[in-house]
């Protein structure tokens, strides 16, 4: 495929995470100036750099596959509608992902996808919640070892690496991030597998960075729990 | 030093992974933590395995190849074109 002048490689930046977009964007004025002027390959470019990212983000909002596939259309769609809009106050990214993040929460609720109350409380950084599951702790007033262990999580450093990062274990890994509430979700996508910062997250779902620690915190922690169970079932 | 922060206890350690992974905890209780790691097999692995969950996760991205973009939004991209003249 010819390189594209204005999508010509770039150093990445060190804070660039593993397996983010597979090309790096140009600087953001440029590009708007490209779609602009009605430069369609850069516009070709743009929806293969990020479709993925938006397709990963919009699972997290809505059950089928299918409804997240017609989030990023929609998405692609509105960002064409209001490119003579656009007034680079956020990156280019956040704006993308902002569009994304409306259309979805629209089709998540023509969806109808009921969220449980304690999913709700769950998404909710100001109420707290254990995150390790309490049963795992001992009481506070156990006399040998208050809020310790029951049991010790197991060491993985025995399970070899092709096991850890095989597809059926990126399987259990994204089955559980699909079981998060809608916030948790879009944060733990976007921070650990997207690769993007703290700051862009926040900037986004506008949060505090405590907020989003907590968040993050809160899927983390489960992904972890679905992981160990499918590691440790044998 | 640590003497002025009382010991932590496993559930107290467990709930400070993610502040301690994104470096904003402060120096003595990040040494607090590191000392109730470096003595609790349980604790330590369970970082050890939040580290890999994220790692996991990492990958995740890595699957998929990038995608054609479909007609349709090409399509309307050329209308939006076309409509300006």
């Amino acid at each position: 495929m010819p390189t594209l002048s204005v999508f010509a490689p770039k150093v990445r930046s060190t804070n660039a995470a593993p397996g983010g977009p597979h090309l790096d964007p140009p600087g953001d004025d440029e590009v708007i100036r490209a779609l602009r002027a009605g430069d369609e390959a850069v516009f070709e470019t743009l929806v293969k750099c990020y479709g993925d990212s938006l397709l990963r983000a919009a699972r997290g909002f809505v059950r089928s596959d299918h409804v997240a596939e017609e989030v990023v259309q929609d998405t692609w769609m509105r960002l064409v509608g209001s490119l003579e809009r656009f007034e680079g106050r956020s990156s280019l990214k956040t704006w993308l992902f902002g569009i994304l993040i409306n259309v979805a929460r629209n089709s998540a609720h023509s969806e109808r996808r009921s969220a449980p109350l304690s999913s709700l409380v769950a998404d909710d950084p100001n109420i707290s919640v254990p995150t390790a599951a309490p049963e795992r702790f001992r009481s506070p007033d156990d006399p040998s070892y208050p809020s310790g262990w029951v049991s010790f999580p197991k060491s993985w450093e025995g399970i070899p690496e092709e096991r850890l990062l095989s597809s059926e274990t990126r399987g259990v890994v994204t089955q559980a991030v699909k079981e998060l509430p809608p916030r948790q979700a879009i944060i733990i996508t976007l921070r650990d597998v997207e690769g993007w910062p703290a700051a862009e997250v926040c900037e986004l779902l506008d949060l505090s960075e405590a907020n989003q620690r907590v968040l993050l915190h809160r899927a983390r922690s489960l992904v972890r729990r679905r992981l160990e169970i499918y590691l440790d079932e044998d | 030093m640590a003497t002025s922060l009382p010991t932590l206890t496993c559930r107290e350690a467990v709930e400070q992974a993610t502040d301690y992974y994104e470096g904003v905890m402060p120096p003595e209780a990040v040494a607090r933590l590191q000392s109730h790691l470096a003595e609790c097999e349980g604790c330590a692995n369970y970082f050890a395995q939040l580290r890999l969950t994220v790692r996991a996760l990492s990958t995740v991205a890595r699957e998929g190849s990038p995608r054609l973009a479909p007609r349709g939004i090409i399509q309307a991209f050329r209308d939006w074109k076309a409509s300006r003249g």
